[in-house]
């Protein structure tokens, strides 16, 4: 099918005795956002990364816009357009806001074997990353040090660094951590918006955001993918709420 | 002070003493400036690795005693009239020093590339230590290398030419030397903010983050650490040229940690930094070397300090770390 953007066809993995992924497969379709929850520990973070590409899965498949990406690392990923933040913020620390979305900016662009002109003067990747640090509401903050951005305000950073990359498809992994009440309503209603422009799967722990957003929501419990479907899908599911939806937060 | 006021202070500083000792004719500092200058660009050259690069190379005195060799080796075919090679092409030995330069860069580049190739798989403690190994295997193959003197190391009775200039007199060959240095300061200036220094510096800040953008850092480091190599093994050509004299010394893994050291003492991924820890060393060997043999005991007290309390170096204690706008 010509509309799915990311699939996963039976992804294992384990470390030792823990099965950490067994048997996964979803997929994510244009035009969507596909929340993945799950207790803490059940996974999330090991199926990103072999979605990424940092982790590879022990038998299962990855495909990417049709093309099987399994063997291919995650730079050769990052250039067919998989747009990735992560849980644990990584950005360069020491630069600014703005070189972040730059190194972002140069990233999409490639050729970064130039030596002699300065690349905080190139407009072209200036304005992809001012649009990108407007689009997230950073602009104010352009000239901060990344390290001393907030936790949620580096979220934000993460989320415009993916978009400069103009991917054809988002991986995000709780990008409203550590955001208050209002940051997170505005990154929730630009969520919204971007799904239009590219589709989005996303881990969150968030559930107001999960349920206001998504239009599939898949849950993952002990490595195992229990249920796939619409909000609603999900809230009836016997086996969700038993499994984790009553253990935490019945919504 | 800005840092941009103090490096040109130091470089203000380097051009005034030379200057006073041309005019009373004092060859001795001369030479002590030319020494700052090509230790100083050794340094600039690691400091594009280890500071931009984040990669604590121990073995860059493989590529100073490689364009020391260049240099070494060129010339003493030059003074005997005999050919360097005849088969497969005629190889003559020269006395030009931009064709020895130009020999000293490529085959230290050519060196980086392929250390760097297998080095820059590994990370950390084992990079260190595979570095220290490369470098130690071309100090015991130069030590072993019967041909250009092995042990001994080898002479060249005269200084090489450079076209127009009397490259003989003390003078001249400083202004040489601090030339190549100014320019070599000002590229690597440049490249600290191009395109490849942002990814080069951001990959020794966050790998995730740079792959995830996709680009590569093996690549990255792979260019960085042959821009570096190359750097290094040019400064190696003109120190061969300041002694007349090359041997496997210049290969060991001490040459290997002074060069860290003026990075370190300086100020790592200060554009200076290296040239004012040049200076220092230098200044400190001339002042203390006299007074006692054991005069590296104080630079070892030296760099203790700057490790421990002052970890932007000579260059960081004056100024505060400045934000790169542009």
């Amino acid at each position: 099918m010509t509309d799915l953007i990311l699939e996963t066809r039976g992804i294992s993995k384990s470390f030792g005795a823990l099965k950490a992924s067994q048997n996964i497969s979803l997929n994510l379709r244009q035009g969507e956002i596909h929340a993945l929850i799950g207790p803490n520990g059940a996974g999330k973070s090991t199926l990103i990364k072999q979605i990424a590409g940092s982790l590879q899965p022990d038998s299962g498949q990855v495909f990417f816009q049709g093309q099987d990406v399994t063997g291919q690392t995650t730079v050769e990923r990052a250039r067919l357009g998989l747009g990735r933040t992560f849980q644990i913020s990584a950005l360069a620390m020491e630069y600014t806001v703005l070189q972040n979305a730059v190194l972002g900016a140069l990233g999409a662009r490639g050729k970064p074997f130039r030596f002699f002109s300065p690349v905080m003067r190139d407009t072209e990747l200036l304005a992809v990353a001012r649009d990108a640090l407007e689009q997230v509401g950073l602009q104010d903050h352009a000239k901060t040090i990344t390290a001393e951005l907030s936790h949620g305000q580096r979220r934000q950073l993460e989320v415009a660094v993916a978009l400069t990359l103009k991917p054809r498809a988002f991986l995000m992994d709780e990008p409203m951590a550590g955001l208050g009440g209002g940051g997170s309503k505005r990154l929730t209603g630009f969520l919204d918006g971007l799904r239009e422009q590219s589709p989005i799967l996303l881990v969150e722990h968030d559930m107001d955001a999960v349920f206001a957003l998504a239009d599939r929501i898949s849950v993952l419990v002990y490595g195992q993918l229990i249920a796939t479907g619409t909000a609603d899908d999900i809230r009836k599911n016997a086996e969700v709420r038993r499994a984790y939806l009553g253990e935490e937060d019945v919504a | 002070m800005r840092e941009i006021q103090l490096n040109a202070a130091i470089a203000a500083l380097l051009v005034s003493v030379a200057f006073w000792a041309w005019i009373v004719d004092e060859p001795f500092f001369l030479t002590l400036c030319t020494r700052v200058a090509i230790l100083g660009l050794a340094g600039v050259g690691l400091n594009i690795a280890l500071g931009l690069g984040g990669l604590v190379s121990f073995g860059h005195a493989a590529f100073f005693g490689i364009g020391g060799y260049a240099m070494g080796i060129l010339a003493s075919h030059a003074q005997s009239y005999s050919p360097v090679m005849e088969w497969p092409i005629l190889i003559e030995g020269t006395k030009s020093m931009p064709i020895i330069w130009l020999v000293a860069i490529c085959s230290s580049a050519l060196a980086a590339l392929l250390i760097g190739l297998l080095s820059l798989r590994t990370s950390g403690v084992y990079f260190i230590m595979i570095t220290l190994a490369f470098g130690q295997m071309l100090y015991y193959f130069a030590v072993s290398w019967p041909a250009y003197g092995g042990e001994d190391g080898l002479s060249i009775y005269v200084r090489n030419s450079f076209p127009g200039v009397n490259t003989l007199a003390p003078a001249p060959f400083l202004v040489i030397c601090y030339t190549l240095l100014g320019l070599c300061l000002f590229l690597s200036s440049r490249l600290a903010r191009s395109s490849f220094g942002l990814a080069l510096n951001g990959a020794r800040q966050s790998v995730d983050r740079v792959e995830t953008v996709g680009l590569r850092p093996y690549t990255l480091r792979l260019t960085a650490f042959v821009i570096s190599g190359a750097i290094t093994g040019l400064a190696g050509a003109l120190y061969a040229d300041l002694n007349r004299f090359v041997s496997p010394t210049m290969l060991s893994w001490h040459t290997s940690g002074e060069i860290m050291v003026f990075v370190i003492l300086g100020g790592v991924a200060r554009l200076y930094g290296p040239v004012a820890g040049a200076a220092l060393f230098v200044l400190l060997e001339h002042l203390l070397g006299g007074v006692s043999d054991y005069w590296q005991l104080f630079l070892g007290f030296m760099l203790l300090a700057v490790v421990l309390f002052a970890r932007g170096g000579l260059i960081g204690m004056l100024v505060r770390r400045e934000v790169s706008h542009d």
